[in-house]
């Protein structure tokens, strides 16, 4: 009786040491994992846009491991259909129940700008992986993006619109915040350099129909016509071009790299050759860095990536090599703190984050879109290095 | 759609059984029933046992608001419209402009707000007092689409397509601040809901919304027996229109930010298919809809971010295929003996 009272007792004493041992072990498991919470279109019509970003940041993860400087990552995906009120109430929702150290994603404009004053007000870091007005990184000293912004690849193509002869030059843009943008930006450098904008037009951003501008554009003649549309739009506009005889007609056709995005650019078949634009990524950019991400992601999405993708994996790298700083902390100034001024070379070139604007700066390609293998690619043949967001550079 | 006996015939069998006058009979249809009572409370139950959930129950309130208002004209009036969102939206936008250009206290703002939309509500509600189903169900979406294109026109008033920025909403009645888990905002819009819904259940059981029925299933009809039509289509629908503007400024105010969304399509839409969900014609139907809706919808994009909504639409086919009634009926089945002991009445 004895020995088994004293045995019953020694088990309790152990059972009991086990869970004081256990409890902490249990918070400090919790305390192991940092959530990242990506918020992202992934249905209605900006739906490639999210699936291309989820697919390059779960590449990311599964190449480089789901443990960063001794913390789990976990990564929650939600749909915002692109709707801002949606996309302000998921992230609220995952600051204050998953508590989450991240925010990223962001498809679109107003979806940054609606979940801006969040991180602000808790402190979180918000990484902007897609959206590109200028503007977004000012709206909050949480915001840091890696996509690019409007401006910053649309100058390029005014440089060298105004080198190559184009004195007379058109402009066509969606409109909202970026092609607004896009607009101002080609505008002031091509009158800076000595040519002219003969037209603006802007589309709407839903349901475009280029038609009646097309018409516009024809009877003006410009030397070139300037265009931007969001992603995925392109290979509609381009359609409607070459409907209209406009590729036939002399108008040289510049635009930055959304119009021919990786993702639609074979799709459009070879009314698009010869299509001369500015952007930050392409497929074909020749390095050995793209050359592996490219075929990883074909391998995991079984499709190309675009300039989305790589504003996804950039954004993921972001958040890894702020964790290796910070040792691990996810306290949400240090974090931000440990991203000003970061480089690295990504799969589409060396770029950094500018300390001063949370903004990136990047290489711009000039580009042509020809066949190789069989295939369209945009394939660059001249680079701008370097370029920080001119409209945040001229304050 | 729920199956509403015409107000004549409830009255014939009701006089077989014991004779009411008049006023008896609107008061007995107008008393409390407990299921009502029991949703209301658990309503606000939820502001206690639901702590981690109060921005998604604030999108319910609010949804639930909106398409209460479509049920006053939809269900009491039988005005189909597909374009609803737009005093939704005008409700949204005046109360992001307010807030932006000085008017911070929600509550002022939400008055002001509502009113502003019933403004637009009376100036449209004239040109659906003519024709069928199918031109107003053109007017109505021509309207939203027009207010849709304007408020991305004036950009230098609205933000245009990238929305309106730095709508700061101060404490409510200058007390109660919004917090980050989104309780305040729960509360403030359910209060809002539930007195508005207050007001809208002592209107359609006044004579007044009697006389809207008979309007619904006859207009011939009903002007051979005395009832003026347009004077009371115009009033449901301003009214609606202000409990639209509500939603709206809810909407603006809980989130604190505004764009060209809040008049798209798919909010009408949106409204309309929480109405098929949840029944029109007795009030609850919006909130019971906006209920399901928004749960289905948050259940499912959480399990598959990329194709929720072919299992939405599959399960709005099958609800609507199977019937909403049968799929209750069959539901309510095991519980029958026990609700006909509580005194319900299938309403």
């Amino acid at each position: 009786m004895i020995l088994s009272s004293g045995f019953s007792r020694r088990a309790l004493i152990a059972l009991g040491s086990a869970a004081a041992l256990l409890a902490p072990a249990l918070v400090q498991a919790q305390a192991q994992t940092v959530k990242i919470g990506l918020i992202l279109p992934m249905t209605g019509p900006f739906a490639s846009t999210g699936r291309q970003i989820e697919a390059a940041a779960k590449l990311y993860m599964a190449q480089k491991g789901a443990t960063v400087a001794g913390k789990t990552i976990e990564l929650i995906v939600k749909d915002d259909t692109g709707t801002p009120d949606v996309t302000r109430r998921i992230a609220q929702e995952l600051l204050v129940n998953d508590k989450v150290s991240f925010l990223a994603g962001f498809g679109l404009t107003p979806l940054a700008f609606a979940v801006a004053p969040l991180a602000t007000q808790s402190k979180t870091p918000l990484i902007v992986m897609a959206a590109a007005t200028s503007s977004i990184t000012e709206q909050s000293p949480f915001v840091v993006r890696t996509s690019f912004t409007l401006p910053q690849v649309t100058i390029g193509i005014a440089d060298w619109a105004a080198k190559n002869g184009v004195k007379k030059a058109m402009t066509l843009v969606s409109d909202y915040g970026p092609g607004i943008d896009a607009e101002k930006a080609f505008k002031d450098r091509l009158t800076a350099a000595g040519g002219e904008v003969v037209g603006e037009v802007r589309i709407p951003l839903r349901n475009p129909d280029f038609s009646p501008f097309l018409q516009r554009v024809a009877d003006t003649k410009p030397d070139a016509l300037f265009v931007f549309v969001p992603s995925g739009a392109g290979s509609q506009f381009m359609k409607q071009f070459v409907e209209r005889g406009l590729d036939k007609s002399g108008v040289r056709l510049i635009a930055t790299g959304d119009v021919t995005d990786d993702d639609i650019v074979d799709s459009m078949g070879d009314v698009a050759l010869g299509t001369i634009t500015t952007h930050h990524y392409s497929a074909a950019h020749p390095s050995a860095e793209n050359k592996a991400f490219v075929e990883a992601f074909r391998k995991a999405a079984n499709t190309r990536p675009n300039f989305m993708a790589v504003g996804g994996w950039d954004g993921m790298h972001l958040i890894y090599e702020a964790l290796k700083k910070t040792n691990g902390a996810t306290d949400g100034t240090a974090l931000v703190e440990a991203m000003k001024g970061m480089a690295w070379t990504s799969p589409r070139g060396p770029i950094s984050i500018d300390a001063k604007t949370r903004d990136i700066v990047q290489n711009v390609y000039v580009r042509k879109v020809e066949k190789v293998d069989g295939q369209l690619y945009n394939v660059e043949f001249s680079t701008f290095e370097a370029v920080p967001d001119p409209v945040k550079a001229a304050k | 759609m729920a199956k509403t006996l015409p107000a004549a015939v409830v009255v014939e069998t009701q006089a077989a059984a014991e004779p009411l006058s008049p006023a008896a009979f609107l008061v007995a249809k107008s008393a409390w029933r407990w299921p009502e009572i029991l949703f209301w409370l658990s309503a606000f139950g939820l502001i206690l046992l639901l702590p981690n959930r109060h921005l998604l129950l604030n999108e319910i309130a609010i949804l639930g608001l909106f398409a209460l208002s479509l049920d006053l004209i939809l269900g009491y009036a039988g005005i189909v419209s597909l374009g609803h969102a737009a005093f939704f939206g005008v409700g949204a936008y005046a109360a992001g402009l307010l807030a932006k250009h000085g008017i911070s206290e929600p509550v002022t703002g939400l008055v002001l707000s509502g009113a502003i939309a019933g403004c637009v509500g009376l100036l449209t509600s004239f040109m659906i007092l003519r024709g069928t189903d199918l031109t107003r169900l053109m007017v109505t979406l021509g309207v939203a689409l027009i207010l849709h294109e304007l408020a991305n026109r004036l950009d230098w008033l609205t933000g245009g397509a990238d929305g309106l920025l730095g709508v700061s909403v101060g404490p409510i009645l200058r007390r109660f601040d919004f917090d980050f888990a989104g309780t305040t905002a729960y509360v403030y819009s359910l209060t809002t809901a539930f007195l508005l819904f207050l007001l809208a259940r002592r209107i359609v059981h006044s004579p007044f919304g009697l006389s809207l029925k008979a309007l619904k299933d006859n207009r011939l009809r009903a002007a051979t027996i005395g009832i003026a039509p347009n004077r009371r289509i115009v009033a449901i629908y301003t009214l609606a229109a202000v409990y639209a503007g509500m939603a709206g400024a809810l909407l603006t105010q809980t989130t604190q930010f505004v764009s060209l969304e809040v008049l798209d399509f798919a909010r009408s839409a949106d409204a309309l298919l929480v109405l098929v969900i949840g029944g029109s014609g007795y009030l609850y139907g919006g909130l019971i809809g906006a209920i399901a809706f928004k749960l289905m919808k948050d259940t499912l994009s959480a399990m598959t971010p990329a194709y929720w909504i072919f299992w939405m639409g599959f399960i709005l086919v099958i609800l609507v295929l199977i019937g909403r009634d049968r799929l209750m009926a069959a539901l309510a089945r095991p519980f029958a003996p026990l609700l006909r002991r509580l005194g319900a009445r299938r309403s």
